[in-house]
């Protein structure tokens, strides 16, 4: 039997416990023991970004870092972006321009592009590029998501 | 898999030195595990640094100088404000790695342990002179970079040894650094041909230098006779053309469907040619 690992974590603000193993990703906690399935495992290799999460406010990919590492950390996955029933003014302007189609980028896209809009509320599309270039999307051709991203930073500039 | 997270560097280090099979220390992972989950390398024992005091630190030094703790990450360099002033070469090296997500993890120490020729971080490292400090279980020693390196995924670092702490000299007046690469897309590639160029000026005259290439042997190499090729020139045509040929002539590549040894080896003199111009202007003050 191996040994398996108690972690103490913040999961959206809420506390949580684990047991996991030595080998078993964040993603795989957070999929197959806490049923936040809502960071997807594209690739589980750091390539595709469908994973993303943020670790103490920075970005990462959940596939590659360890349920273990996870202890003290405070962890924010796709499920803690809407408040509730309110969208966040970014998953407004993703339905609305139909910036996703299968789906299975747009939590991990979600989170990246929240986490940038907290760093640079005000990117330019380059910026904006470059930061979401980690988050592959076979479906959409980009420019949807592009412009949702512009016109949410945009809009909050505005609201704030 | 044993996963053991020390608080101490002389306790990570015995426990690698009593640990049986494979061992790998983790740091940000990013290659480590992408290893893992590819059963490429199966460790029996991962030792994750990362709970070590200091490891997370950037602190300059009184002589200028920089100490980097061993888990800083690509994005806490790149957001440094002081830094990369200093350093705009090396750091950008670093910057070229991966997505914004991988610049969350990935570590300089872990890009230079993980042994690829084509490491981006490495060269600014080796050009900057940056030595790395080596705790075994008989003590500490401190190496330069470019001893590190034996070849690819191999390092010269003995069972029981862990790279402890990332030493950058001060840069000092006049100085400038550069790195550059080809990939053949515009993002998030391997290095087919990397270069790093660092070197100080007196007026117009270049008075130091370090040239180190990437992806163009088994290991990063530096250059001598690259170096001496800028060493008392103001960069002139003359100059630029006796680094390239020194640059190409260090070059003993794979050849494969991402370069060719010709195009490798060519590519390695225009690099260097245009990263020493970047250099030489970053050295008289510009951006
Ligand atoms: S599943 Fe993590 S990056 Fe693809
Ligand atoms: S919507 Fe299908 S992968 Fe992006």
């Amino acid at each position: 039997m191996s040994k398996k690992f108690h972690v103490s974590t913040t999961v959206n603000g809420d506390p949580v416990e684990f047991l996991c193993d030595s080998r078993e990703t964040v993603l795989d906690v957070l999929r197959d023991r806490l049923s936040l399935t809502g960071a997807k495992e594209g690739c589980g290799t750091g390539d595709c970004g469908a994973c993303s999460i943020t670790v103490d406010d920075r970005l990462v990919c959940a596939c590659l870092m360890l349920g273990a590492e996870a202890e003290g950390k405070s962890i924010e996955t796709v499920e803690g972006i809407a408040a509730g029933e309110d969208l966040h003014p970014l998953q407004k302007r993703f339905i609305e321009y139909a910036a996703l189609q299968c789906g299975i980028c747009t939590p991990g896209i979600l989170v990246a592009a929240k986490n940038l809009l907290e760093k640079h509320p005000d990117p330019t599309e380059e910026q904006v590029r470059y930061w979401l270039a980690g988050n592959l999307c076979r479906c959409t051709g980009y420019d949807k998501i592009i412009r949702a991203v512009m016109d949410t930073a945009a809009e909050m500039r505005e609201a704030s | 898999m044993q996963f053991h997270s020390p608080t101490s560097f002389a306790e990570a280090a015995k426990l690698a030195a009593d640990a049986e099979g494979i061992t790998r220390f983790l740091a940000g992972g990013t290659d480590v595990l992408v290893q893992l989950r590819a059963d490429a390398v199966t460790p029996d024992t991962l030792i994750d640094i990362k709970q070590i005091s200091g490891t997370h630190d950037i602190t300059r030094r009184a002589d200028g100088g920089w100490d980097l703790g061993v888990a800083v990450t690509g994005a806490e360099m790149t957001e440094h404000p002081d830094l990369s002033t200093d350093w705009p070469g090396l750091v950008e090296g670093m910057d070229l790695i991966g997505s914004t997500q991988i610049q969350g993890r990935a570590t300089l120490t872990g890009n230079l342990c993980n042994g690829s020729p084509a490491a981006d971080g490495v060269p600014g490292m080796v050009t900057a002179g940056v030595t790395v400090t080596v705790t075994g279980p008989d003590g500490d020693r401190v190496m330069p970079v470019e001893d590190i390196p034996a070849g690819p995924g191999r390092t010269t670092l003995a069972k029981g040894e862990v790279i402890s702490a990332v030493h950058i000299p001060p840069r000092g007046a006049y100085g400038g650094d550069a790195y550059l690469r080809f990939i053949p897309r515009t993002e998030m590639d391997i290095a087919v041909v990397g270069c790093s160029v660092s070197l100080r000026r007196d007026g117009d005259v270049i008075t130091e230098a370090r040239v180190c290439l990437g992806a163009v042997a088994p290991t990063v190499v530096l250059v001598e006779d690259a170096a001496k090729a800028l060493i008392g020139s103001a960069l002139d045509e003359a100059a630029l053309d006796a680094l390239a040929a020194a640059a190409e002539a260090a070059c003993n590549p794979i050849n494969d469907k991402r370069g060719t040894i010709e195009f490798r080896t060519e590519v390695a003199g225009v690099l260097a040619k245009r990263a020493a111009k970047i250099a030489y202007d970053r050295a008289g003050g510009a951006k």
